[in-house]
């Protein structure tokens, strides 16, 4: 960035139009803005995005009945790439990068020195020594830093690059039909490159859903080709635009943790007492004490020695069919246990789920006679219920069909 | 293949110090030093023929008590004649300052002695009480043990043994700066400006900057000969403490390896095994300290990523770049320095005339330009020691500031031109010096970062701030002599309490490890 032209206030305000554009449009926005007629928008880091297009409902039932097209283009996206990608990597997340092999993908998380989550994400290794990281936050000075003695180059590219998320039964069908030969023999986490109008998209077969899926990565100038593509090949099977709130539906059924909402990043948090390790959250799993240094090991390997973990995240059934939104958590109706971060009635699952934060030992040690407090307004009264809450393992839903390869036509 | 448990990493005068203390404990020590000789910084060099001197600190005053009692030194062999300041001034003459730090005063008239005697009494008392923090870890939070509080409890304690009105001018005057101070006390340039420079040499802050009276706090914290303030020159150069030291290791038992620059600190999954040299050998140990800069430590010789983001940040970012030049002059005869009598030329000599001189000396420095009028420090060793010099010659010494490590332009260039201006400033206190030069060696940080491998050419291995002191030296996660990397400590003057020839890095990590082996 050069400094001269700062010197003139008229330049120097011609490089700040951001403010005259409060939401950016993604590339699939001529396409949404069509197909809306809720007008029921959000802003998802900057970008106008979807609650719903039509109906939540049928949104939904898109995603477990046919085939729903979700607008992924707002992901922070980083292309990390160079002779070190894979060691500065391992560093950084709490699972072992070298694992993942070429054309592979998986679900990962990375701590601050504190051991607290920064984020999860996603990681492609799109080809060798070349990764792209799929996120909800922005991280590009943590990455800089963290780079420092890798030879390794980093760079944003959520505007560069365009993303769909193609998720329900029929998803593999749309592809068959749209001409993506090959796609069958994906199997989950797994990357494949397909032509397109002379440029490349790239379809992973990775969701949020825990249903059958890809997930389809273009340069911005081939966003709308592909869906064009998409939406004529997948006329014959049901496909349809979703927004963020069918999505949500569907990834609490599969169990799936969402970046400041059910914990809050530690960058984002100004609450000391809110700051997560990845055993408070579900991810404990990932951790690789095995692996070379990374980001937060010594202080994570602390607290599990010395019992500092005070959180753990717990999946719920509820009694009832009132879903306990952000409700609290109590044992014996009385001790106050924890916080219910995302919950939904589930169509599939045919029970009442929710996600909690709950405060050790409830949830580790001790697990039953727990109880929601929920509060239901009814035409200006709530009403005050409490039910009997049972830790149940996640996913709330297991579908073959995720799976299963090749993928059926269904 | 002799096996150690111990490995130290540079043999500087407070990795001896270490190294020591932990054989003396019945660890099987190595220390591993890249140079030829040992003593790092503590050396006396030949930088003519027949003229020697210590090669960067020249004068000792703050080599520990404790250090010198639990390794035992025998101090006859280095220990000096306790040496007066002398504040050179070509109109007025010269002000002497004799005892530790001025308990006699020359050169001032009854007012200015007395008011000078008020000065030093309350900053030495003050001094006292920062002085029990530093023979001793720094307290951490959430890991302050009973002797920290009865340490803590005890500095409350002396703080209120003055009465109520010296704890709270202590309090005001901590993180004050050294003008403001020497203006409430003082009415003569030529302490004031002594005060200012003592306070302010080899810290990038001028006597105006606040907390600038913090370093005289720090210098009054030392001792020499018995005397809180006090200095002498070591006989033989600074080498014969580095001697002194390696002499006590020898005997506790300490192998020493020179010529063996460490290439890398081996680590696995957060815990130390060893060091590799650069001759490709490995060394085993399940514990390393390393007396060489933090940064270079833990961003150098551990291997990227072995150290976290935060950390690693937290080192790139600590302040230690060098602003002090040292001179070495080879005089064919003994310089005559207008109104100081031979016996005071044994001393040190100052050249700073003015609060207001130190300052505008610093000013340059903010902005990447050495100062065209320095200020200094000056001694003559071979008068103490003749044998430093051929005889009828003179060897001088002489730290000068200000001496920015990147300076614009380049030091190839800024050398001369700053050399140059410290031989204009000696030459008007001393005419006729220039003639007698036979050789001449400038030592500009960059000179010193190569020659004693201090990154930046910072001698205290980081700035002494308040922002860099006590428990955040060298940064908040490392305060402790330990590391997050298990088995790895930190014991040089870039962890607490800091630089100058003290040994108390090295002694108070060495006990560190000890109690932590312990328990």
């Amino acid at each position: 960035m050069k400094v001269e032209k700062f010197n003139d206030p008229l330049a120097r305000r011609s490089h700040q139009l951001h403010f005259e554009t409060l939401r950016l449009d993604t590339p699939f926005q001529p396409r949404l803005a069509e197909l809306s007629q809720t007008n029921d928008w959000y802003s998802w880091a900057g970008y106008k995005a979807p609650h719903s297009l039509y109906d939540e409902e049928l949104e939904y039932f898109a995603i477990r009945s046919t085939a729903a097209v979700f607008d992924i283009s707002p992901m922070t996206k980083y292309r990390i790439a160079g002779s070190d990608a894979e060691a500065f990597l391992n560093r950084l997340m709490i699972r072992d990068v070298r694992k993942l092999g070429v054309g592979r993908v998986h679900y990962t998380a990375w701590c601050d020195d504190h051991g607290h989550v920064l984020d999860d994400g996603t990681l492609f290794h799109l080809g060798p020594s070349e990764y792209r990281l799929c996120c909800q936050e922005r991280h590009l000075p943590w990455l800089l830093d963290s780079a420092d003695g890798f030879s390794v180059e980093i760079r944003e590219e959520t505007t560069d690059i365009a993303g769909l998320a193609l998720q329900g039964p029929t998803s593999y069908a749309v592809l068959r039909n749209a001409g993506f030969a090959g796609v069958e023999q994906l199997k989950p986490f797994q990357i494949a490159h397909f032509p397109l109008q002379g440029g490349t998209v790239t379809i992973s077969r990775t969701g949020f859903t825990g249903d059958l899926g890809y997930e389809l990565f273009v340069p911005r100038a081939l966003a709308l080709d592909l869906w064009d593509r998409l939406f004529t090949a997948g006329a014959a099977h049901g496909i349809r635009a979703i927004g963020y709130s069918a999505l949500n539906r569907a990834r609490i059924e599969a169990g799936f943790i969402v970046a400041n909402a059910d914990f809050i990043t530690s960058e984002t948090a100004l609450r000391g007492n809110r700051l997560r390790t990845p055993d408070e959250i579900g991810l404990e799993w990932m951790v690789d004490m095995e692996k070379p240094n990374f980001n937060g090991r010594h202080a994570i390997q602390i607290a599990r020695t010395k019992g500092k973990l005070r959180h753990v995240l717990v999946g719920l059934e509820i009694e009832g069919n009132v879903p306990p939104e952000l409700s609290l958590v109590y044992h014996r109706k009385k001790k106050e246990a924890g916080i219910v971060t995302a919950a939904i009635w589930s169509p599939l699952a045919k029970r009442n789920i929710a996600i909690a934060s709950l405060e050790r030992p409830y949830g580790s040690r001790i697990s039953d006679d727990l109880w929601v407090e929920i509060y239901a307004l009814r035409e200006l009264q709530y009403q005050k219920m409490m039910k009997r809450a049972k830790i149940v393992p996640r996913p709330f839903i297991a579908l073959p069909r995720r799976t299963a390869t090749p993928p059926a036509l269904f | 293949m002799t096996s150690f448990d111990t490995i130290i990493i540079g043999a500087g005068h407070n990795g001896l110090v270490a190294a020591s203390t932990l054989a003396a404990q019945g660890r099987r020590v190595v220390v591993v030093e890249a140079a030829a000789k040992p003593g790092g910084a503590a050396a006396t060099v030949e930088f003519a023929p027949g003229y020697r001197t210590s090669g960067l600190a020249h004068i000792v005053n703050r080599l520990a008590p404790e250090v010198i009692s639990s390794l035992k030194l025998d101090k006859t062999r280095f220990e000096g004649a306790s040496a007066p300041t002398v504040v050179l001034d070509r109109n007025r003459g010269p002000v002497v300052l004799r005892g530790g730090y001025g308990e006699v005063v020359e050169g001032v008239g009854a007012d200015e002695a007395k008011a000078f005697a008020d000065m030093r009494r309350k900053l030495l008392r003050q001094a006292d009480i920062l002085k029990r923090f530093l023979a001793r870890r720094p307290p951490r939070p959430g890991d302050v043990g009973f002797s920290d509080m009865a340490n803590l409890g005890m500095a409350g304690l002396s703080l209120l043994r003055g009465g109520r009105d010296e704890a709270r001018d202590f309090a005001r005057m901590l993180l004050m700066n050294v003008s403001d101070i020497v203006d409430e006390y003082l009415s003569d340039d030529r302490l004031k400006g002594l005060v200012s420079f003592d306070a302010t040499l080899g810290i990038q802050l001028g006597p105006r900057s606040p907390t600038s009276l913090l370093g005289l706090f720090y210098r009054l914290t030392g001792e020499a000969a018995g005397l809180a303030g006090g200095q002498y020159l070591p006989k033989g150069g600074m080498g014969t403490v580095a001697d002194a030291l390696v002499g006590a290791a020898q005997k506790a038992g300490v192998t020493l390896r020179l010529s063996s620059p460490v290439k890398r600190i081996l680590t696995d999954r957060g815990k130390v095994s060893g060091v590799e040299l650069e001759g490709g050998e490995t060394l085993e140990a399940a514990v390393v300290a390393s007396a060489v800069h933090p940064a270079l430590t833990l961003r150098g010789l551990v291997s990227p990523g072995e150290v976290d983001t935060e950390l690693s940040r937290a080192l790139k970012h600590m302040r230690s770049n060098g602003n002090v030049a040292k001179l070495h002059l080879a005089l064919d005869r003994v310089p005559e320095f207008a109104g100081v009598s031979r016996e005071d030329l044994k001393g040190r000599l100052v050249i700073a005339r003015s609060v207001r001189h130190v300052e505008e000396a610093f000013n340059p420095a903010k902005y990447g330009e050495f100062s065209p009028d320095p200020v200094m420090e000056i001694t003559l060793p071979s008068l103490s020691d003749p044998s430093l010099a051929p005889s009828g010659g003179c060897t001088l010494s002489a730290l000068a500031q200000y001496a920015p490590y990147d300076l614009k332009g380049g030091w190839e260039s800024g050398r001369p031109q700053f050399l140059e201006a410290i031989l204009d400033a000696i030459e008007t206190y001393a005419p006729g010096l220039r003639a007698s030069i036979t050789a001449s060696e400038l030592l500009v940080p960059p000179d010193i970062e190569a020659r004693y491998r201090m990154p930046a050419g910072h001698w205290h291995h980081g700035e002494l701030q308040a922002d860099q002191m006590l428990l955040n030296r060298p940064a908040f996660a490392v305060s402790g002599y330990d590391t997050p990397i298990e088995g790895l400590y930190l014991c040089s003057a870039g962890s607490h309490p800091g630089g100058g020839i003290s040994g108390l890095p090295g002694l108070n990590c060495a006990r560190h490890i000890i109690a932590r082996n312990r328990s």
